[in-house]
């Protein structure tokens, strides 16, 4: 017999590695509103099937907790049942040898805490308290509920037109979707049980790139009812757009020179075209709604005679502001605002960055956003720093990587220290200091600074901040609107407490967010402010809808989207990315489970077709 | 068109049309379980599926459309046994007891069973553990026989738009429930009973009162009288193969007398009644209105009927703000139990407390209603002391084994065995309504009117409306049934899109010939043609008015006096704030 052999695995194994593969696909595609408790229970049984059975705690303890779960489901379950399941996990966790049963303990006690009310309701009366009612995963996550399935079988049929139309029955915002959505949609796809998730967004900016010329929709009989919309953003056109098809009259005030808001003043050309955004705005346009630019709410026009002129308002102002740094020295010529400069770039004025080098703070996609715009005015060389590391970043994996490929330096665990600034005061360095992961909080793990290590200087012509966004919203404040830490404090219906008359959304109310929730946001303020006034208009299309297709649900690769390569794409502001092939959209449409008809979608909430 | 092959045989279909739609224009049987057409076409029991050439996969006929040049086998090997197992799966979640059930013989899933020649479940049984019901409720659920088909919840939110079920829990405890509150009698339950004639299985059904019924036959003490409502005998012979022209009311007279009432009467008679109060009540109020116009004090229109306790039940939870015009005359059944026990225990000579009231009525919220407060006796007794449906009284008949078919038509006992034509059509939507206006038009201009005059009202339209020329005056009335259609009808009037003057409305779907306590037959609506048995009837009769019923002549001259008089108030009227439902303020 030979002394050493090199481990294989065998086809068992093999196979539970891609069973391992399948349940963490599944977990991913877990949908919303399952009941917690009975999720508890199963990943409780899994945790014990990955017990040694060395020790008591795991091996009695888990099956023990097991058991006493299952009671809690399906009863007769003693009031007093579920403080012995938490001394039970509790003891586990101290007295397990290790992490196996203590972390199965753990995630016992996480539930059992937090989301004590679910055990108490089945214990007390035998049933969840949630309910299931988001049966088509995409249109649940997706903020401002796109029939998400109805234009992808649309898109399949190659009726783009009708897909384009369907899409604006909730977001007048195809064109910028398809190009810059965060696409939550795509985030819980059923399809990513079988193998990935339908490349939602891409199918989008297809169908908007094949569509013919959009009808306008047809406008309601005139209310005769005013309405202001402050703020030209996606939020602030979303309700114009769609109060206007209400048949009211709709006026849109932009303190800036153009509409768009953050899709303008924040995302450069490469990610999102002026003349796409333009496109989508005139389409909007022709419903109807005025617009009033250069016109700054609280300087020009005061809100209260605003208030006085129109029967209800919509505050969209968005979050405009750069927060600052807070460090010694960052009132050095040179430390510019992310922000700042992504505006000025909204209005086509480019910063001149030939030869220089850039620093940029922050680990956002205003970052991302800034940097790659550095690169492409010329900078010499851009760094990108981030006191987290890479992974912790809140920018989207695609954006970093992309920075990274045209060029950015990415530091990771290096927080500034302060603004080194020459004798004419520009700024000459930024120094940093190491730091190390250190616990976790919140999820996420928090940062302490290195005793080991030294502080590094490094050197810049320029330093650009992106670390947060604030809301111009004092002047509201003053006219005595609520706000809750610099934001306007409105419900999840967009009215705002105490304030007759005025709604608002978007980020100025949520903090920055993501464009589809601003139009979200919107659309909700549409449907609330048309009720305000005593109105019940509903905002439909007619478009029938293909029949489903049969499928055997073959497991087949993903359509990802394409970049242009870096080094061509990083010397200009055209756009980035390219569309799918024609073979490509046929082939990710077919890939769609349908989830609004095959499954609980077909019994419940499969379709609104009207809101 | 598309082109399809089904089992070999080829055939031409509009597009979308489903495989099951297909199949059937093919001559090709797909057995179904949980498939309501339009209702519920949720692909949930997976008992249709079939074998499409080209895919893997089963797919359900039932809800998944035809494509051009498909070829489709519904009995290949692998459609037959996936659909064997899916049985035997649901059977081994159901408690099958069948011999003790109020649906053998009458069930989707044992008729499903049989046919997939199951002798044997290869599954361990498990049945819920929890159970909710409480079986004094009319309706009661039996949670170890719901196979989840989902049928109960489609017909409660979209059509009767009650909501009382629903979804509950997730995953393997998945199950219907009342939903928002934990226990159906504290819930908004109207008791149309639509969820029990819909129900495949026997998780559905009414509360049995029949050994009340028996307890009473067999006291020598107690003198029982029977009313047959309208609806009763347009059914009650379905279940023993007997068509409504042979299974008569009269045939039932002879039926229910042979197992032992006393006296067996009509429903019709107090429909006539309610008429005449009803009809009184509404001139009334046109009187009081245009008196009111002079003074300023507002009467609120329009007057609704209030014959269906289903519909008063679902008023007072749903729209309190209508209850007052409500009209306050009884129901047929409660103004029966009230003549019954006291003008007619005066012709008796009987104390009226020996006196057992039992109602035959198409439906359940009628159980409720006989005992409310409200609906009682000088003595405090329940004007009605049992109301068992159609189906129990099919049972009852069973029970005594009789066979209807034997037995000659013969005479209801005299006098509350009379009723008009106008009392007939009270079964089917449109009826009351039509009913009214031919008293009415009586009342105001002192001759009758064409019988057939307000026939525009009749059909099954969910809601109807029409303009009458009263002697001058237009009458603005509509009809709704469904109370799907109520609710719209209520939100188009509170929303002042609608106005009208009189208003009828009934719960069921077509009226109390779909009433949820009618015989059962899975996937057929019935309603439509038990209403053509009653208009035939009434076309037939002599006597198509209800002010020309020589007993309601009679009880008039001999007790009441006169419509609305104090009397007739004190008897044969309500206050509808006198009880109240679970959630009502």
């Amino acid at each position: 017999m030979s002394r050493l052999s090199i481990d294989t695995q065998n086809t068992a194994e093999k196979t539970v590695e891609e069973l391992y593969k399948d349940l963490e696909r599944r977990v991913q595609a877990s949908q919303p509103g399952l009941c917690p408790v009975d999720l508890a229970a199963s990943f409780l049984k899994t945790c014990y099937a990955q017990s040694c059975g060395k020790c008591v705690p795991c091996r009695v303890g888990l099956g023990q907790l097991e058991k006493m779960l299952a009671q809690v489901l399906d009863g007769p379950a003693d009031p007093g049942l579920l403080d012995i399941i938490e001394r039970t996990a509790e003891s586990i966790y101290f007295s397990a040898d290790c992490a196996i049963g203590s972390e199965a303990a753990r995630m016992i006690l996480k539930g059992v805490r937090g989301f004590r009310d679910d055990y108490i309701e089945h214990i007390n009366h035998g049933r969840c308290i949630g309910k299931h009612n988001q049966p088509v995963p995409c249109v649940s996550q997706c903020p401002a509920h796109v029939d998400i399935p109805g234009y992808i079988a649309l898109i399949h049929e190659e009726r783009y037109t009708d897909a384009v139309q369907l899409i604006r029955k909730d977001n007048p915002f195809p064109s910028v979707c398809g190009l810059i959505c965060e696409h939550p949609c795509e985030v819980r796809c059923r399809r990513t049980l079988v193998d990935d998730a339908v490349n939602i967004r891409g199918l989008k900016r297809y169908a908007c790139e094949h569509a013919g010329e959009l009808p306008t929709p047809d406008v309601a009989e005139s209310t005769g009812k005013k309405i202001a919309i402050i703020g030209g953003g996606p939020s602030g056109l979303s309700a114009a757009f769609y109060l206007t098809i209400m048949g009211h009259d709709v006026t849109v005030y932009e303190q800036r020179k153009q509409l768009g808001g953050m899709l303008r003043y924040g995302i450069p050309n490469y990610r999102l075209p002026r003349a796409v955004l333009d496109r989508e705005i005139a389409n909007m346009k022709k419903v109807g709604f005025k617009t009033v630019c250069n016109v700054s709410v609280g300087k020009d026009i005061t809100l209260k005679e605003l208030r006085e002129q129109y029967d209800a308002l919509y505050v969209s102002i968005g979050a405009h502001t750069g927060s600052k740094l807070s460090i010694e020295g960052d009132d050095a010529k040179g430390v510019i605002s992310a922000v700042e400069i992504l505006r000025e770039i909204g209005d086509d004025h480019y910063p001149d960055f030939t030869g220089l080098h850039i620093a940029v703070v922050g680990g956002g996609n205003v970052a991302m956003d800034v940097a790659r715009t550095a690169i492409r005015c010329g900078a010499e060389t851009v760094r990108i720093l981030y006191r987290r590391r890479v992974a912790d970043m809140t920018a989207l994996p695609e954006e970093i990587h992309g920075a990274i490929e045209d060029g950015c330096e990415v530091t990771e665990l290096e927080a500034p220290l302060r603004v080194e600034k020459d004798r004419d005061g520009n700024v000459k360095a930024i120094w940093v200091r190491h730091q190390i992961s250190g616990p976790m909080v919140n999820g996420r793990p928090s940062i302490v600074a290195s005793r080991e290590l030294e502080d590094v200087r490094i050197p810049c012509d320029r330093l650009l901040v992106a670390v947060g966004q604030g809301i111009d919203s004092q002047k509201f404040g003053d006219y005595g609107i609520p706000l809750q830490r610099g934001r306007i404090a409105a419900f999840d219906t967009s009215d705002v407490k105490n304030a007759d008359g005025i709604f608002a959304g978007g980020d100025c109310v949520t903090g920055p967010a993501t464009v589809i929730r601003a139009i979200a946001a919107g659309k909700v303020a549409a449907a609330n402010i048309d009720d305000y006034l005593g109105f019940n208009h509903v905002i439909r299309t007619n478009i029938d809808l293909p029949q489903v297709r049969f499928d055997d649900h073959r497991p087949c690769g993903r359509i990802n989207m394409r970049e242009r390569p870096p080094q061509q794409r990083k010397h200009d502001f055209e756009l980035m990315e390219t569309g799918m092939t024609h073979e490509e959209a046929c082939q990710e449409s077919g890939r769609c489970l349908r989830c609004d008809h095959f499954g609980y979608g077909v019994f419940k909430g499969g379709r609104e077709y009207q809101w | 068109m598309v082109n399809v092959i089904i089992n070999g045989i080829a055939v031409k279909v509009p597009e979308k049309t489903t495989i099951l739609e297909a199949a059937e224009k093919a001559g090709v049987r797909i057995p179904t379980l949980c498939y309501m057409k339009d209702l519920n076409e949720i692909g949930a029991c997976r008992i249709c599926v079939v074998e499409v050439e080209g895919y893997e996969r089963l797919f359900t006929a039932c809800n998944n459309p035809v494509a051009d040049g498909m070829v489709i086998h519904t009995n290949s090997k692998k459609a037959r046994e996936a659909r064997k197992i899916n049985v035997e799966l649901i059977l081994s979640q159901h408690n099958t007891n069948c011999a003790v059930c109020s649906r053998n013989w009458n069930c989707t899933l044992q008729k499903v069973a049989n046919d997939l020649n199951i002798h044997w479940i290869p599954f361990e049984k498990d049945l819920p553990k929890i159970s909710r019901t409480d079986y004094h409720f009319p309706l009661i659920r039996e949670y170890d026989k719901c196979i989840k088909c989902m049928r109960c919840i489609q017909i409660c939110d979209n059509v009767q738009t009650t909501n009382i079920w629903d979804v509950m829990n997730t995953g393997s405890r998945t199950t219907v429930d009342v939903g928002g509150v934990y226990r159906l009698e504290d819930s908004n339950c109207v008791l149309c009973g639509q969820c029990i004639t819909h129900c495949p299985v026997g998780a559905l059904r009414e509360r049995d009162d029949l050994d009340r019924v028996l307890a009473a036959l067999e006291d020598p003490e107690i003198i029982t009288v029977v009313q047959v409502a309208p609806a009763i005998r347009t059914a009650w012979g379905e279940g023993f193969g007997l068509r409504p022209e042979y299974a008569t009311y009269r045939r039932l007279v002879s039926v229910l007398k042979n197992i032992g009432f006393d006296y067996v009467f009509d429903t019709n008679f107090s429909a006539d009644l309610t008429i005449m109060e009803e009809a009184s009540e509404f001139l009334e109020k046109v009187k009081k209105a245009a008196d009111s116009k002079k003074k300023g004090k507002k009467e609120k229109f329009p007057m609704f009927t209030s014959c269906c306790p289903g519909w008063v039940r679902f008023c007072k939870a749903n729209y309190p703000e209508f209850v007052d015009q409500l009209s306050t005359s009884k129901s047929p059944q409660q103004m029966f139990g009230a003549i019954a026990k006291s003008y007619y225990a005066q012709l008796l000579n009987v104390d009226p407390s020996k006196i057992f009231v039992m109602s035959v009525m198409p439906c359940l919220a009628k159980k409720a209603e006989r005992t409310y407060p409200t609906m009682v006796d000088d003595q405090g007794d329940p004007e009605v002391d049992v109301s068992i449906t159609n189906r129990e009284m099919v049972r009852l008949i069973r029970l005594e084994n009789l066979n209807p078919a034997d037995f000659p038509e013969s005479d209801p006992d005299m006098p509350l065995g009379v009723g008009s034509g106008a009392g007939n059509i009270f079964g089917a939507t449109g009826g009351v309504m039509e009913a009214a206006l031919r008293s009415a038009y009586n009342f105001v201009t002192g001759e009758n009117p064409d019988p057939d005059a307000f026939k525009d009202v009749r059909g099954m339209d969910g809601w109807k409306e029409e303009t009458f020329d009263l002697a001058g005056t237009p009458l603005k009335v509509a009809v709704v049934n469904g109370l799907g259609n109520a609710r719209k009808l209520l939100n188009a009037l509170k929303k002042g899109r609608v106005s009208y003057d009189f208003v009828e409305v009934m719960a069921c779907p077509g009226g109390c010939v779909g009433g949820g306590g009618q015989p059962i037959h899975d996937g057929i609506e019935m309603a439509a043609d038990r209403a053509k048995v009653l208009y035939r009837q009434d076309a037939g009769m002599e006597l198509r008015f209800s002010h020309e019923n020589p007993s309601i002549k009679a009880v008039y001259e001999d007790f009441l006096e006169a419509p609305l008089s104090e009397k007739a108030e004190h008897l044969l009227h309500t206050d509808h704030h006198g009880w109240k439902m679970p959630n009502e303020n």
